[in-house]
């Protein structure tokens, strides 16, 4: 069991062999670009997305075919990139707000929950406020304290917002158009471990609607309800798992607003248990609403108690091996997933 | 008011009347509140404008129905001089279903799309930059739109004050940042809250135009105001215009405002009343007669009676609705 904290180079799955593979980062651009050609209201800001393509290659190529009218890299200064945003989008833009470590996204919060958030109810539905605000998020090679966190559950908390949290190189394309066709301000969230993974991505046009979660393998057991980088940590955990006789199904959520309730509970349905692996903190996060909702729809379905398997609460820390120790790893999945299974048998 | 030619006076004449019936409306809509908020019949609680009126009137004038403002918590003055009906605006200070938000944004929350109007704020000072956003928007569709952000002495503390109007100066956005100095951010006096008082100063730290200018007198600010929606119409962007002037109430209605300011100093304020001062010099200078400003009184006291009462007889949200439009929906 080494190289537990490796991401794998490949999503590749069965029905799409053949497809052309690119990475996770150029699938977003991709995304974006097609979005941007179709519509001359899109247009994007951020550090560094500029001429230099993004600290992650996620806007590689954008500012060389749309100019600098279009593409403009902004000053360190979040707050004013997220209020430009909604004032944009009140005008009738559609911004792409680029804030690149998700950890920043917090220098802008007023904006972020305050104004986008709101509007459009508080007008009664007279503004909208079509706005994607992008950022990386996840810990990486020691990243830090700084420059790790996963928020996902503080947007998702807010209503008014969306948060997708695309965990592969096909779900990035399909799901950050369909976040570009929102006219809602759309929080997305992808994993800075994520952006040099390589998956299969059709070169045609698709989207990936908001509120469907992917089963990424199926299984009879337990059901590990997950997103982001650890889907595939999650993945890694079921195939050694399954050597041991745990037939485990993966959810990957895609969407935490909104959140895919059925393809949950249906799941839970066929294997009574519950599993939420989050690379973010277990309090008041995803994993607890998950988990809520599971006890709530169909406690009668549960045949042992819910595991959350989160990192572990501590600030995030440079110490390689602290850090690992923090964050889920495989070997963490599985042990914790086959003492589960042991109370039961 | 120098004499010239006719023409040049019927022109002057109709500007006077036009900035004369905005303040006016504005006085009289917020004396309605007042006493509407008095009477217990209100939710919430409102801030008042009274004092402040020649800003809002002598900006506004200069402004078409398709450039944009965005306001503050004090914002019933620019929302009514941008062209929010005021049956519109007092209903939704009643939060009633009749007004400019449904009801659902109040005092602080005015929106109408239909005159750009991007919203009255809780919060000090996001407009800034959602102004800075809009005018942003303006200079990539390639329209001639320019954008107003409204803001207090309060304001041009926080740090949106400096991230907005250094990336707009950058980007050379079509916006004019106005900052209604009333030398007060609730009961901070400005001299307390900042080494340098003079914020028009500030507009050097960005590179851009910085102009003080009486915000008592509508026709000073008027003009200032001229010059820089011309600039950044053209494409010369944006400019800091600081007024100074004064609210003659308290941060917010209940709040009686004299623990933290001398009586002395609201009774030389009040003598310095915008609304005096454009009737006077008017008269003065017999371009306007007192009969011509007694006849808006009189309109504006009707206009303002029956918003009250439109206001007062418009019906609550129901529960029905109450989850509608949390999400933007095309369906909608």
């Amino acid at each position: 069991m080494s190289h537990t904290n490796v991401i794998s180079e490949s999503f590749a799955e069965p029905s799409m062999a053949g497809q052309r593979v690119i990475t996770y980062a150029q699938a977003g651009v991709e995304g974006v670009r097609e979005e941007m050609r179709l519509n001359p209201d899109i247009f994007y800001i951020g550090q560094g997305i500029g001429p230099r393509g993004g600290n992650f290659q996620q806007s590689r190529g954008l500012w060389e075919e749309f100019g600098e009218a279009r593409v403009r890299d902004t000053p360190i200064a979040e707050r004013a990139q997220t209020g430009f945003g909604v004032g944009a989008a009140l005008a009738g833009s559609h911004p792409i707000i680029d804030i690149v470590f998700m950890d920043f996204t917090l220098e802008a919060m007023g904006e972020i929950v305050q104004q986008a958030s709101t509007i459009h109810y508080i007008s009664n539905g007279r503004f909208k406020v079509p706005m994607m605000l992008r950022a990386a998020g996840g810990g990486v090679r020691s990243t830090g304290p700084h420059h790790s966190h996963t928020f996902w559950s503080f947007f998702a908390h807010i209503p008014g917002l969306k948060v997708a949290v695309p965990s592969t190189p096909y779900d990035v394309k399909g799901l950050i158009k369909t976040a570009l066709r929102d006219e809602n301000p759309v929080i997305f969230i992808e994993h800075k471990g994520l952006y040099g993974s390589k998956g299969p991505v059709p070169e045609e046009e698709y989207l990936i609607p908001f509120g469907e979660a992917r089963i990424a393998c199926s299984g009879k057991d337990v059901t590990l309800v997950t997103l982001g980088l650890m889907v595939q940590r999650s993945l890694d955990a079921a195939e050694i798992l399954q050597k041991s006789g745990v037939s485990v199904e993966v959810i990957d959520l895609r969407t935490l607003v909104p959140l895919d309730k059925q393809t949950i509970l249906r799941s839970i349905t066929k294997t009574g248990r519950l599993v939420v692996v989050d690379e973010a903190y277990a309090s008041c996060g995803i994993s607890a609403e998950v988990a809520a909702v599971v006890a709530s729809e169909a406690l009668d379905q549960l045949d042992a108690p819910i595991i959350r398997i989160c990192t572990r609460p501590a600030p995030h820390t440079f110490s390689p091996s602290v850090d690992s120790y923090l964050v889920p790893s495989v070997d963490r999945i599985v042990e914790e997933v086959s003492d589960l299974m042991g109370k039961k048998i | 008011m120098k004499k010239s030619s006719r023409l040049k006076q019927d022109q002057d004449k109709e500007l006077v009347l036009s900035l004369y019936r905005k303040m006016v409306l504005i006085r009289e809509f917020e004396l309605k509140a007042k006493e509407v908020f008095r009477s217990g019949r209100m939710p919430g609680f409102i801030h008042v404008y009274i004092g402040e009126e020649a800003v809002a009137a002598g900006v506004c004038e200069q402004l078409r129905q398709d450039d944009y403002v965005a306001s503050t918590h004090r914002g019933h003055g620019h929302a009514l001089a941008k062209g929010i009906e005021p049956r519109d605006a007092m209903a939704e200070l009643m939060g009633v279903v009749t007004g400019c938000s449904g009801g659902r944004g109040g005092t602080m929350h005015l929106y109408d799309p239909e005159v750009g109007f991007l919203g009255s704020n809780g919060v000090v000072p996001p407009g800034i930059l959602i102004a800075a956003g809009a005018g942003l928007s303006a200079q990539i569709r390639g329209t001639d739109q320019v954008a107003v952000a409204f803001f207090g002495d309060g304001g041009s503390n926080n740090g949106a004050f400096h991230e907005g109007l250094n990336m707009a100066a950058a980007w050379n956005i079509p916006v004019i940042f106005v900052c209604e100095n009333n030398l007060y951010a609730t009961e901070m006096p400005f001299s307390k809250a900042t080494k340098n008082t003079n914020v028009a100063s500030r507009a050097a730290a960005y590179g851009i135009p910085g102009i003080q200018v009486d915000g008592n007198d509508v026709m000073a600010v008027y003009e200032k105001a001229g010059e820089a929606v011309q600039r950044a119409r053209e494409g010369g962007g944006p400019t800091l215009i600081e007024c100074l002037t004064y609210r003659w109430f308290g941060h917010h209605e209940g709040d009686p405002g004299i623990s933290y300011r001398t009586k002395q100093e609201i009774a030389d304020w009040k003598e310095r009343d915008p609304i005096k001062k454009l009737r006077n010099d008017s008269v003065t200078g017999e371009l306007v007669t007192v009969p011509e400003f007694q006849q808006i009184d009189e309109e504006i006291k009707e206009v303002l009676k029956d918003a009250a009462e439109f206001a007062l007889a418009s019906p609550l949200e129901t529960e029905s609705t109450a989850l509608d439009h949390v999400f933007y929906s095309p369906a909608d």
